[in-house]
């Protein structure tokens, strides 16, 4: 599926399109199928979101994976800082990462 | 070190209200990003893989404890208490947010310091030899001919748009500390044969997709002619230098593409323009810089002998401190590469110790190393042993100067949106691999650095061994590579073949030592080897 | 209120239409030329006393030969005007005044007051360029070069 990230102007946090807004967490990440130029544009504009771009994500069973390691490791946080991750307390990086 | 006067300060303090004008104007929408891009990247900030990240500038790597107190105080203020130090002498903070940056510059400013041109395609930060005013085989100190070329380049308006960014490296020993001349511009201080100082300019060097070493273009301008020759290469570059292609923008596709010897006749006919327009700051200009840069009150008659006695130390010793030019004095490098962890990172705390012991024992200065460390340059030899006992204490007592654990690292995809593998895992697992430091001791100096991307900001090419990250269909993938210097005998590294999974990158990095153990001969390091033995050896047993 | 064209000179400006760089040569006595930012400007060297205007085209302001051109001419000593053209911003204005523009033609239109306030924006300059600015290292020593 096609899911939307860019990061919060003001304060650079990385955000996903939840279907309403912008949320901080992944998994909250909605399908915009053909949406994405559209609702990447009315949200730049005013000004929601800055740096929005698509991506590639699949729907398992814990939630949203994105498809490339790269969004994966956005998603998380640093692998080598797991203490600014997501989840700090319970990330499993080897399965979910690579 | 260099200080302010009250002009200096007015432009930093003038940079930091325009930079506050920017933000308002991006965050109300007057600036689209892309209009935003270039003025936010000429103060420092990144939009990187998970934040705003902000590179502090670090000019030629001197800071004073008071700078170093502060960066560890923003560290913890505004980031998540700690901060990255760079291949290029800088600091990077990783989390930072763009509507408190203006008042990070104001901070800054108040000790000195800013992020002026440390990003974009302008002036960057100017490199020098950590060791400049201790080493006793510097002609003269580099620095105040740096600390010209960093007011000369501040604002410079006609090169505020280059092709690309642009890097220099000055040095003023034959010994090349700052990895001269793989830089856009290399500058080694030198006196011709009537003993008169002068510039030798070498340029055209660079890493990344299409790394060089810079041809000699100049091996003579007069000290006061060294800014208007500066403005000679660079005029021609901003003119000529490509446009089409973001990857071959450098003045090293220039130099490479026209030839070094076209190029250096554009700039001596520039340089001819140039020169009788009166552009060069007097020799009273360079006097007062000079002045700041006077050896910093050195005692006399100090104890040589040092108490050996504690085992720990004394391997410290020999590996981390080298001769100072002044009797009695050493100079200290502090290892960021503690066993395990992130090559460069310092937190906060570490920051503030480390600015203590400058002021305390080294006569309040510090350096940042290209290498990612930290040096002490004027430590008393008397005070060695309760300055090591202090850094092992908080994790900075790391005997491991130029070994194998000294890794270079570049933040990689675990932080940078450019990469395309992650770096810091690889480091930490060699580092653990290689953990004996008698080992590590045995195998002596073996430089190995680490890129995440082709932009090489890990200076994978000067490695004698590198590593460079590449993505193959979504997976981590690396390329293995031998007999890089960023000495003076400046080589560029050869890749082994195919490239490797992170573990099997180590394993064949492991075996690359074991052909060494067994071939090397007398005195000879890891580099030595391979360019006596060459690649086939080392190819035969990693591949088989 | 946006401005078109911001102008700097006590002169009158000039109406002439401005000719293409590569129709110069042919354009006789051409009092205005256009410069695009690939284009030599020392080949207009030798017509710049009959040259009232050289507008130098900005179509991205990240492309900074403009720049070069600009001081190139003012260096050999051309007096008339110096436009620039196109993609300006305030945040640009201050560097080209100092590399020797004097009018600017933005896409966007900049406020007479916006661009007053980018000119002021630095209280002192570090390079000796053509607007005869004196530069820090001159003030540092216009009284103390007595030994």
């Amino acid at each position: 599926m096609k899911i939307l990230t860019g990061n919060d102007l003001k304060s650079g946090d990385v955000v996903w399109w939840d279907g309403h807004g912008w949320s901080r967490d992944v998994n909250d990440a909605v399908d915009v199928g053909a949406q994405a130029e559209a609702i990447l544009a009315r949200e730049d504009a005013a000004l929601r979101v800055n740096a929005g771009y698509a991506i590639e994500a699949a729907r398992t069973a814990e939630g949203v994976r994105p498809s490339h390691i790269k969004d994966r490791i956005r998603a998380l946080g640093p692998t080598v800082r797991l203490d600014f991750s997501l989840k700090p307390a319970e990330t499993d990086i080897s399965g979910w990462v690579l | 070190m260099y200080q302010y006067d009250h002009y200096d300060q007015a432009m930093v303090d003038a940079r930091v209200e325009e930079f506050r004008g920017q933000v308002a104007r991006r965050l109300s929408g007057e600036l689209t990003e892309d209009q935003f891009k270039p003025l936010r990247l000429k103060n420092g900030l990144y939009l990187q893989l998970h934040a705003y990240m902000l590179r502090v500038a670090i000019p030629y790597g001197t800071l004073s404890s008071r700078q170093m107190r502060m960066l560890g105080d923003i560290a913890d203020k505004y980031d998540r208490g700690y901060g990255h130090f760079t291949t290029r002498q800088n600091l990077q903070y990783n989390w930072i947010k763009l509507e408190q940056t203006p008042d990070i510059l104001a901070d800054l400013a108040t000790v000195e310091m800013h992020a002026i041109q440390t990003s974009g395609n302008c002036i960057r930060n100017i490199s020098s030899d950590q060791y400049a005013g201790a080493a006793a085989d510097e002609l003269v100190d580099p620095r105040p001919y740096a600390e010209l070329l960093r007011q000369w380049s501040s604002f410079h308006p006609e090169f505020d748009y280059l092709p690309r960014k642009f890097k220099f490296a000055v040095i003023a020993s034959d010994t090349d500390r700052a990895a001269m001349r793989l830089h856009d511009i290399g500058i080694q201080i030198v006196a011709n044969k009537a003993g008169e100082i002068g510039a030798k300019f070498h340029v055209g060097g660079g890493m990344g997709r299409t790394p060089m070493i810079a041809p000699v273009i100049r091996d003579f301008v007069p000290a006061l002619q060294m800014i208007s020759y500066a403005e000679a290469c660079l005029r021609v570059y901003n003119r000529y230098g490509r446009r089409d292609n973001k990857y071959k923008a450098r003045i090293k596709i220039l130099v490479h593409e026209i030839g070094a010897d076209e190029y250096r006749r554009q700039v001596e006919e520039e340089f001819a323009h140039i020169l009788p327009l009166g552009l060069e700051p007097p020799a009273a200009e360079l006097a007062r810089i000079k002045s700041f840069f006077a050896d910093p009150g050195f005692e006399t008659g100090l104890p040589e002998t040092i108490d050996r006695s504690d085992p720990d130390f004394a391997l410290w010793l020999d590996q981390n401190t080298v001769a100072h030019k002044q009797p009695g004095y050493a100079v200290v490098t502090i290892s960021l590469k503690p066993a395990g962890g992130i090559p460069g990172d310092a937190s906060a705390d570490q920051m503030r110790l480390m600015a203590d012991l400058a002021h305390d024992l080294s006569l309040d200065e510090l350096r940042v190393t290209h290498t990612q460390n930290i040096v002490l340059p004027h430590v008393k030899k008397a005070d060695l042993y309760p300055l090591w006992q202090k850094l092992d204490a908080a994790g900075l007592g790391t005997a491991n100067l130029d070994l194998i654990s000294d890794i270079i690292a570049c933040p990689g995809l675990d932080y940078c949106s450019l990469a395309n593998a992650r770096s810091i895992p690889l480091a930490q697992k060699i580092s653990a691999r290689f953990a004996d430091m008698d080992r590590q001791r045995d195998l002596g100096e073996l430089k190995v650095k680490i890129s995440g991307c082709i932009n090489a900001c890990g200076h994978h090419h000067a490695g004698h061994i590198g590593i460079l990250g590449v993505d193959r269909k979504g997976t981590e993938n690396y390329q293995l590579s031998f007999g890089g210097s960023e000495a003076a005998d400046t080589s560029l590294a050869q890749i082994t073949g195919p490239g490797f999974s992170e573990d099997g990158v180590i394993d064949a990095l492991e075996k690359a030592t074991e052909i060494y153990l067994a071939q090397r001969g007398d005195g000879e390091r890891f580099l030595d080897t391979y360019r006596r033995i060459g690649m086939a050896p080392f190819k035969e047993a990693i591949y088989g | 209120m946006g401005e078109t064209l911001l102008r700097y000179r006590d002169d009158e400006a000039s109406t002439a239409p401005a000719v293409s760089f590569g129709a110069f040569a042919d354009a006789g006595n051409a009092a205005a030329v256009r410069m695009e930012p690939g284009d030599d400007a020392r080949a207009l060297l030798p017509h710049l006393a009959q040259l009232a205007r050289i507008d130098i085209a900005f179509p991205s302001f990240g492309d900074g030969r403009g720049y070069s051109a600009a001081r190139i001419l003012r260096e050999h000593g051309y007096a008339g005007e110096l436009r620039a053209v196109g993609d300006v911003l305030i945040d640009q204005l201050s560097h080209m005044r100092r590399c020797g523009f004097d009018a600017f033609a933005p896409d966007r239109p900049i406020s007479a007051d916006a661009a007053a306030k980018a000119f002021a924006t630095w209280p002192e300059v570090y390079q000796k360029t053509v607007d005869g600015r004196a530069p820090i290292w001159a003030l540092r020593h216009s009284e103390t070069d007595h030994d």
